[in-house]
């Protein structure tokens, strides 16, 4: 089950022509697909497009009422794979995921695909991890889509706006034979608004249907001699079709007097930044009506010549607003106005900072500086001359700590990541690998577990090199989403082919955990339309791994520690791979507390476990922190003058998972943690027993205090 | 150069003033996408336009997150919003945490000239504040200063406090800040209608957190934290005898300066708590020492009754079995857990005692010769040292570590007892030695007792931290900056766990040496 539901929300997908939808992009983006009669979809999960794949999972009955299937795929290969469909069969497709990672797995077969060709509209949705909130390395998907050719959409980040592309994007792609990808930025994907809804329409043709009548071209097969006839047939026919289609379709949109010196050329996505700016230097009205000519390029690929040249037609300077880098758009525009022969100056970078997100202080200082340059006239007097002394804001930055994301309260990676620091800090440092996923946090403070990580699935190949051996033994870490979106075949099957000595930690918590809380193939549900309870140790131990070990509770740390040792140290040769289960706290608190909310109601027994920390015992050494880091246990300090340095404290949001007294009990820390479990609707005979208990103690306890100075606090 | 176009300087649409601003910051877990969520339905709700975007990839996983909300009336047509906020642009900015409330700060997203910042006073630390040995927590009166003089209007309050109150979370309260602010023109009803509206559990519970964050928005509390009530205010009880002798230890403590008499009061409070009158009398006694040879200001005697005390109650396995057995512990914890009556409570105790805990307990001699003895501590170790879990609620449990507790008349004959007594000894002597000789270093030596502490390994990287630090000091002991290098020694020290600062500031020493 998926952190977060969209069963309330996908009932909206259902709206007809003349209703207005109001929600979230990735909704009104799955509503756009209903409404483009696709035959199938499916994709991978991440940020920012995660929440698209779950609400195409919750919208899994109305797909089928429609004759639309839906398929989770492995991975991005897996969906891009997918697409093939539409090759042959006048079906229209889309998948999903996130970019420029998703797009780098998938790219082997995205290559194939336009090297192919579509005959059925085929549209890659990708969400762009780019700027502030994106959790991967800061790059574009862009140059893929150059490099084989594909049509690349960046809307206007407005609900209509996207889901129009949608729409054009699968016309644009029938018309050209050519798959569309369409990159929505993060903030996009959560955008909220309203737009005009269509009617949902069944395909005209449904993947089933074909079974019955299966199509071949061996002309579409990507081996030689076609794939010369591809590649002549991509230059020659497509590539005209598309500038062809873009022009008479109206794709790209201009902002603004149809005249002036100065323009600016901006991607679609970057529009409303722009339009901000603009409106602070009083150059656009609320409603985006500019003065400064604007060409918005809701296709950032191909740039079509023609167009762009006549909108230089007559300008001094223009600006190129193009996030990320390399300026692929930039570079492109440039040689189109050097082969006219133009004699308008283009500005971009230099200008605009190179890398970084196009923040709303980045688009009023460059645009400023543009037009300072293009036309001071435009600009406000105290924008030209400022003489305003900006009053000098207080200097926090050395104040306000850093908070990277990191393991949830209660979170069963944290044991693993304490033990694997406390087996080093006994045998000394270790190389280790890590993977993709939220173990990757334990390679942060405290844990520091962890260095390089290559990619998803990647976590125990990356350690390849050090296959053949040495003094310790290199250790790596993968979690099951990683496993099974690539890691059985390229991480453990490597090491078993290759004799690895290494050892591997599994981190299995039941779901691809880091992206929302999906099912993989060895989740423990039971997922109606997905097969799952398929267990990572039959699969290990399946491709040839001998020394296999599960362990189903997490939290037992003593045990983690002498399971890693034993791997580290026995003498049987290869692989060694540790399976570490239990289940992602996120998502059993949420399974369980309303069971348990209700078995509290019913009147049944139920223990409440919570952690505690006695004040006058913790000594404020702050030990259990740097084997925790559980934002549920937190440091207050006491009002006691003796004392300098604040104490351990837990906060009410603890679930007692039992990290705090494994870690206290295995790494010897100090006796000032307690549990305490509250027995709801205890039974009769334990309330007569804890009745006796308490007056027996307190009997003890009271006769000790009339015997010494008590001094109460 | 090119001809530039002459325009009349444009002011900016009168209208663009409508668009109402507001950011969110938040920490993954706190409700923001609720609130966030609240605000917008609230907004179109009275015929606003509105957008809202957020950042959500780490919303759940306790990394900083950030949610923002554009809104205008709808009046000719759809307004062209932002989706991010901008420096200097921002109308409202609610921070769900103080340091959040500080990075809002830093990113410029807090300016006088137009945002009302509504902040919880609350602090959700850091794993970088919390790991450090010593106190790594981040100033909260920094934030405070920056806050009053960026914000336009400030209402800050423990918002966390009052949700957890009313059996709610912070989004709740905030909403609520919001709606007494009036930064958003819609009436409070409208405020607690879009909660309602918004479906889902828990609906009363935040109606009821929302009028409290409404309240405590309007009571004016701007992070200023409570004056703790004395510890000494509190009267001490016990037999008539022995609270004659404690009144003859505080007829001596009264005769102090008074300085140092406040902190002896709470050492000797201590000191006795921990052993009996006669071990309060030690201590007078050591502290009459250090008072015979110090002089007014009484620097450092405060600093000595302090550290004496801390000295002299160290954490042996009685103190910890002791403090476990108190009465009033198991009610107290019952009501920190919100356990209500008809519900029992267990309770666990985690106790993990070495070898060397158990040879402490020992008599002096036998236990020197058991520690010397390799093959006896690991004999130990094998019958002792794993971890236990005591449970006590149980009259066994309890009763195992009340005996355990009252082993206070057998303390001083331990090995433990000789070994603590004897560095303490050898630590103030060092000290004192330079009281005449330089007297601020005397301080700084005397406050470097704060390196020891914690249990096991970590009391013994004290220990280890302790005798380096000192050390170093004898290297530096002639100069004239000796105190102040003392202090920096000590701080290292306290800056990490495995003593990289420490072994920087060593290095440093040894260079100008």
């Amino acid at each position: 089950m998926a952190e977060r539901s969209f069963k309330a929300e996908v009932e909206h997908l259902r709206k007809g022509a003349g209703e207005t939808f109001t929600g979230e992009g990735i909704l009104a983006l799955t509503k756009a697909l209903l409404e483009s009669g696709v035959g199938y979809v499916g994709g991978y999960q991440g940020a920012p497009i995660s929440h698209m794949m779950d609400v195409l999972s919750d919208a899994e009955e109305l797909m089928a009422e429609l004759g639309i299937r839906f398929e989770a795929n492995a991975n991005e290969a897996g969906a891009a794979a997918m697409l093939a469909a539409s090759v042959h069969y006048p079906i229209r497709g889309a998948v999903t995921f996130k970019g420029p990672v998703g797009v780098n797995v998938a790219s082997d077969a995205l290559a194939n695909l336009t090297d192919s060709g579509v005959n059925g509209g085929a549209l890659i949705i990708v969400g762009e991890d780019y700027g502030e909130g994106s959790s991967i390395m800061q790059e574009r998907s862009h140059a893929f889509a150059m490099k084989s050719q594909m049509w690349l959409l960046d809307p206007r980040p407005n609900l209509q706006a996207m889901v129009d592309a949608v729409h054009y994007g699968f016309d644009m792609s029938e018309a050209t034979n050519t798959p569309v990808m369409m990159i929505v930025r993060i903030r996009s994907c959560h955008v909220t608004g309203t737009f005009e809804c269509r009617d949902n329409r069944r395909p005209a043709l449904t993947v089933k249907d074909a079974l019955k009548n299966p199509q071949t071209d061996f002309t579409r097969v990507v081996l030689p001699p076609f794939t010369y006839l591809h590649e002549q047939d991509k230059i020659n026919n497509r590539w005209p079709a598309a500038e062809k289609y873009i022009t008479e379709h109206k794709l790209n949109e201009f902002f603004g007097p149809s005249g002036g010196k100065t323009g600016l050329i901006v991607q679609g996505g970057m529009y409303n930044g722009v339009i901000r700016a603009l409106q602070r230097m009083g150059l656009a009205d609320l409603y985006g009506n500019t003065e400064v000519p604007i060409y918005c390029l809701n296709v950032a690929y191909p740039l079509v010549s023609s167009e762009f040249l006549a909108f230089c037609e007559g300008k001094d300077h223009v600006l190129v607003v193009e996030e990320g880098h390399p300026e692929f758009m930039e570079q492109q525009l440039s040689t189109y106005l050097y082969r006219a022969g133009s004699s308008v100056k283009l500005h971009g970078k230099g200008i605009l900072p190179m890398g970084g997100e196009y923040t709303g202080q980045v688009m009023l200082d460059s645009l400023t500086a543009f037009l300072k340059i293009a036309a001071p006239g435009m600009l406000p007097a105290t924008v030209r001359a400022p003489n305003e002394d900006k009053p000098q804001l207080p200097d926090l930055t050395k104040v306000v700590p850093m908070r990277p994301p990191g393991f949830c309260t209660g979170c069963p990676e944290r044991p693993i990541f304490a033990a694997l620091k406390m087996v080093q800090q006994e045998r000394g440092k270790h190389q280790i690998t890590a993977d993709i996923g939220c173990h990757l946090f334990g390679a942060m403070p405290p844990f520091y577990v962890g260095g390089a990580t290559m990619g998803y699935g990647l976590g125990p190949a990356a350690n390849a090199a050090f296959d053949g051996g040495g003094e310790r033994r290199p250790i790596s870490i993968i979690g099951d989403g990683g496993f099974w979106h690539n890691g059985l075949n390229s991480s453990i099957g490597n090491m078993v082919f290759n004799k690895s000595d290494g050892l591997v930690v599994v981190v299995d918590n039941y779901y691809s955990a880091a992206t929302g809380g999906q099912d993989v193939m060895s989740s423990r549900a039971v997922n109606d339309t997905k097969a799952t309870n398929n267990p990572i140790s039959q699969a290990v131990k399946g491709i040839g791994v001998t020394w296999v070990r599960q362990i189903d509770h997490t939290y037992d740390v003593p045990k983690l520690k002498a399971t890693i040792t034993e791997a580290l140290t026995t003498p049987e040769k290869g692989p060694k791979v540790i399976v570490a289960s239990s289940e992602c706290m996120l998502n059993k608190q949420r399974r369980e507390r309303p069971l348990k909310a209700k078995a509290i109601k019913e009147g049944r027994r139920v223990e409440a476990p919570r952690f505690g920390v006695d004040e006058t015992v913790c000594t404020g050494d702050h030990a259990c922190m740097r084997l925790s880091g559980c934002p549920s246990l937190g440091l207050k300090h006491t009002s006691d003058p003796l004392r300098d340095d604040p104490v351990a404290w837990i906060d009410q949001t603890c679930v007692g998972c039992g990290n705090c007294g494994e870690v206290a009990d295995a790494a010897v820390l100090c006796p000032s943690f307690y549990r305490a479990d509250v027995v709801h609707n205890p039974t009769g005979f334990e309330k007569w027993r804890a009745g006796l208990r308490a007056r027996l103690i307190s009997w003890l306890a009271r006769r000790r205090a009339a015997r010494r100075l008590e001094f109460p606090v | 150069m090119s001809l530039h176009e002459v325009l009349p300087p444009h002011q900016p649409d009168e209208k663009l003033k409508s668009i109402i601003k507001v950011a969110i910051y938040a920490v993954g877990g706190q409700g923001g996408g609720v609130l966030t969520g609240w605000i917008e339905d609230l907004a179109r709700a009275q015929g606003f336009a509105a957008q809202a975007t957020s950042v959500a990839g780490v919303s759940q996983r306790t990394g900083a997150t950030i949610y923002y909300v554009e809104m205008a009336p709808m009046e000719g047509g759809q307004p062209v919003f932002s989706l991010m906020p901008a420096a200097g642009d921002v109308d409202v900015m609610i921070a769900a945490e103080w340091m959040e409330a500080g990075r809002a700060i830093i990113r410029g997203f807090v300016t006088p000239e137009r945002t009302t910042l509504i902040a919880s006073t609350h602090r959700n630390l850091a794993v970088s504040e919390k790991m450090v040995p010593g106190d790594g927590v981040a100033d909260p009166e920094a934030v405070r200063e920056a806050a009053i003089q960026t914000a336009k209007r400030l209402f800050a309050a423990d918002y966390e406090a009052v949700a957890v109150k009313n059996g709610s979370i912070i989004s709740s309260t905030l909403f609520g800040a919001l709606a007494a602010s009036g930064a958003l023109p819609f009436p409070r009803e409208a405020f607690e209608e879009a909660i309602r509206q918004s479906g889902g559990k828990g609906i009363e519970a935040s109606i009821r957190a929302f009028g409290a964050g409404y309240d405590a928005a309007l009571s004016g509390d701007i992070g200023k934290n409570e004056p703790a009530p004395r510890v000494t205010d509190t009267p001490v009880r016990g037999p008539a005898k022995l609270m004659a002798a404690w009144e003859k230890l505080m007829t001596r403590v009264r005769a102090l300066p008074a300085p140092v008499a406040e902190m002896a009061e709470h050492g000797l409070r201590k000191v006795v708590g921990f052993q009996d009158i006669a071990y309060g009398t030690d201590y007078l006694d050591r502290l009459a020492g250090v008072l015979a040879r110090d002089h007014a200001p009484w620097d450092l005697s405060v600093q000595a009754a302090k550290y004496i005390a801390n000295a002299m109650c160290y954490d042996d396995v009685i103190r910890v079995a002791d403090l476990k057995t108190r009465g009033s512990r198991f009610q107290r914890i019952r009501g920190e857990m919100g356990a209500k009556d008809q519900q029992l409570m267990q309770l666990t105790e985690f106790m993990h005692p070495r070898a060397e805990e158990i040879a402490g307990m020992l008599p002096r001699k036998w236990g020197a010769r058991v520690e010397a003895n390799p093959k006896s501590m690991a004999r130990l170790n094998r019958w002792f040292g794993h971890g236990r879990r005591i449970r006590t609620d149980s009259f066994r449990g309890y009763a195992m570590l009340y005996v355990l507790g009252g082993m206070k008349f057998w303390r001083r004959r331990t090995l433990r007892h000789a070994q603590e007594v004897a560095h303490l000894e050898a630590w103030l002597t060092r000290a004192m030695a330079e009281a005449d000789r330089n007297y601020p270093l005397a301080v700084e030596l005397i406050r470097c007792r704060r390196l020891i502490k914690g249990y096991s390994d970590t009391h013994a990287r004290g220990l280890s931290k302790f005798d380096r630090v000192l050390a170093a000091i004898d290297l530096v002991a002639g100069r004239d900056d000796a105190a102040d290098w003392a202090r920096r020694l000590r701080e290292a020290a306290l800056k990490d766990e495995e003593g990289k600062d420490l072994d920087g500031a060593i290095q440093t020493i040894q260079s100008f040496l």
